[in-house]
């Protein structure tokens, strides 16, 4: 909310204050964003939400980046929906605490991956903490218009994600990970709606031991027991899961 | 010319003798011979090169049941099941799902599943607490080691110690209901018990009736090394539980459903449940948790983290005060 109050009163972006209403008189507009301006300080000098004003920071360094950084956005797209095509993930909608760890993780270097590694590193503490309330408190995956295409693999996606694989001591993702994947925070990230190759990426790395930030090792014990097909049949159903019911 | 006058000449130039013919033709099949009949008998003795593995408890899974022949089997002695070990138990996979009956059967069968998965919702009017059946039956009822319905079925009637008479299967449900949801029992010819003695008998189907099958219950542990101490327990389930259930044991809840479930107080099974039992607890924590890494935690480990489970508060076993 104070987010646009902030941008009409800082000076040189009076262009992006919609156009003034014919019937006000001359002078109302500077009126108006001055008191807004004094209204959005006072509102976040009085602390009344901390993670206002996180989310606040955090969305300049996802839409500018800042210090070194380039912006979150470029990547992770404009609302934080992820690029299917490169496998870039979801971050809109994810649990703040699961984020924030993840930051930390590519850091330390339990999460291998070469192009958010050097970002991890030059954000500070405060940085990520920003970053991770920014992205926790946008709107999550929503399933939109057109399902999935029925398919064979499709089928066998959703046989692993909503009953697993006991034979093998697999358990489906959605025991952890919420009815229909939608996450359960703090440690179970949402697993609906990320890109088939991101899924199927950090799968595979965990397979491989290069991301072992789970907790109790979990989810490597899960991936370990998982084949190449299984791996790509459940994250193409993830993808786009349908919701529980929707089936049978 | 006759082949007859021809040969005669031949004879008679002594360059040619037609009788070469022969000797050459005879050699050459012999030598063949000396090359051939030895390479014959090698290959014979040498093994087959393409011996498919046959493992262990995979056979016949995913297959129709009338394709999964029982097999019997040597137990392996693990120190798990020496306490009730059986000389022999029979190995059994349950059909897939995707082989479940069409018609009214299938129906009946589909909503025993669905009870099983989701016994708050369809079966709420017998439930007392926030428990579905499928907390302590892992997959839908079908995991070994994690009193599979398929195992179960077979075995009843049977005489109980906890009751003192003989049960049929219907009425070991209704404890379930009673004890482990803390709820009422649904009656034998509801609509509810239907649909879970039919999906029971579907999943046991093609199973010998009345033998022990390999994966029934939990494996028994044997009698711990050190007393199960909850102060220890305790610190195991912090380690190793709280993540899921929450450091105050009152599970995860999402949405208004528990996606993991309550272990204690009074959402949670009552004191008459089987796995208020230190014995029945620890057997299902050692082969089951955490979910995905059975066997992870130590004996030792699972009877004490049972025993802090065990000595929490929760809904009295509705027997008190009556004859057991």
């Amino acid at each position: 909310m104070p987010l646009p109050f902030i941008v009409a009163w800082m000076p040189g972006s009076r262009k992006r204050v919609p156009p003034r209403p014919a019937h006000l008189p001359a002078g109302a507009t500077d009126f108006r964003s001055r008191l807004a301006g004094v209204v959005s300080i006072a509102w976040v000098a009085t602390g009344a939400s901390l993670a206002h004003a996180d989310r606040l920071a955090g969305a300049t360094l996802a839409q500018q980046g800042g210090g070194g950084v380039p912006a979150c956005m470029a990547c992770h797209g404009a609302k934080g929906e992820g690029q299917a095509a490169a496998g870039f993930p979801r971050l809109a909608g994810q649990g703040q605490a699961y984020l924030l760890k993840q930051l930390q993780a590519f850091a330390d270097g339990t999460r291998k991956n070469p192009q958010m590694a050097p970002i991890a590193r030059s954000l500070s503490a405060a940085q990520m903490r920003d970053a991770a309330d920014y992205y926790a408190s946008l709107p999550g995956w929503r399933q939109a218009g057109a399902p999935h295409t029925p398919s064979a693999q499709y089928a066998q996606g959703l046989k692993i994600a909503t009953e697993g694989d006991w034979t093998k001591e697999m358990p489906a993702c959605f025991a952890c990970h919420g009815i229909a994947g939608d996450g359960v925070p703090p440690h179970f990230p949402a697993l609906a709606g990320q890109p088939m190759a991101y899924t199927q990426t950090q799968l595979n790395a965990w397979r491989r031991a290069q991301r072992t930030n789970d907790p109790l090792g979990l989810m490597q014990a899960v991936a370990e027991k998982m084949s190449d097909a299984e791996i790509a049949a459940v994250s193409r159903y993830l993808e786009n899961p349908s919701r529980p019911g929707e089936e049978k | 010319m006759s082949f007859r006058t021809w040969y005669e000449s031949q004879k008679r130039t002594r360059k040619f003798h037609p009788g070469w013919i022969v000797m050459t033709v005879g050699g050459t099949l012999l030598v063949a011979g000396v090359i051939a009949v030895p390479a014959t008998l090698v290959a014979e003795t040498a093994p087959p090169p393409a011996a498919a593995p046959s493992l262990p408890g995979a056979s016949g899974h995913g297959k129709a049941p009338g394709e999964a022949m029982p097999k019997v089997i040597e137990q392996t002695p693990s120190p798990a099941r020496l306490r009730n070990a059986k000389a022999i138990q029979v190995d059994f996979s349950p059909p897939s799902d995707e082989a479940m009956p069409t018609g009214e059967f299938g129906k009946a069968v589909r909503l025993g599943k669905a009870i099983f998965t989701d016994t708050q919702t369809y079966a709420r009017q017998y439930v007392g607490n926030k428990l579905n059946c499928v907390n302590c039956h892992l997959g839908a009822g079908r995991k070994a080691d994690s009193a599979p319905l398929w195992a179960a079925y077979g075995m009843f009637p049977a005489y109980r110690d906890k009751n003192k008479h003989v049960n049929t299967y219907e009425e070991r449900l209704a404890g379930c209901f009673r004890f482990s949801m803390n709820g009422k029992a649904p009656a034998p010819d509801s609509k509810e018990m239907v649909a879970l003695v039919s999906y029971s008998y579907w999943l046991a189907k093609g199973a010998p009736l009345g033998v022990e099958l390999k994966g029934r219950g939990y494996p028994q542990l044997a009698e711990p090394s050190q007393k199960p101490d909850a102060a220890r327990g305790k610190q195991v389930f912090e380690a190793n539980c709280a993540l899921c259930h929450g450091a105050d044991g009152q599970g995860t809840e999402m949405g208004g459903r528990y996606v993991f479930p309550p272990l204690w107080g009074k959402n949670s099974f009552n004191g008459g449940a089987g796995m208020s039992t230190v014995k029945n607890a620890a057997a299902f924590v050692h082969a089951n948790m955490p979910l995905g890494k059975g066997s992870s935690l130590s004996e030792q480990e699972a009877w004490d983290v049972a025993k802090y489970v065990d000595s929490q508060p929760r809904p009295p076993d509705p027997r008190k005060g009556k004859s057991s």
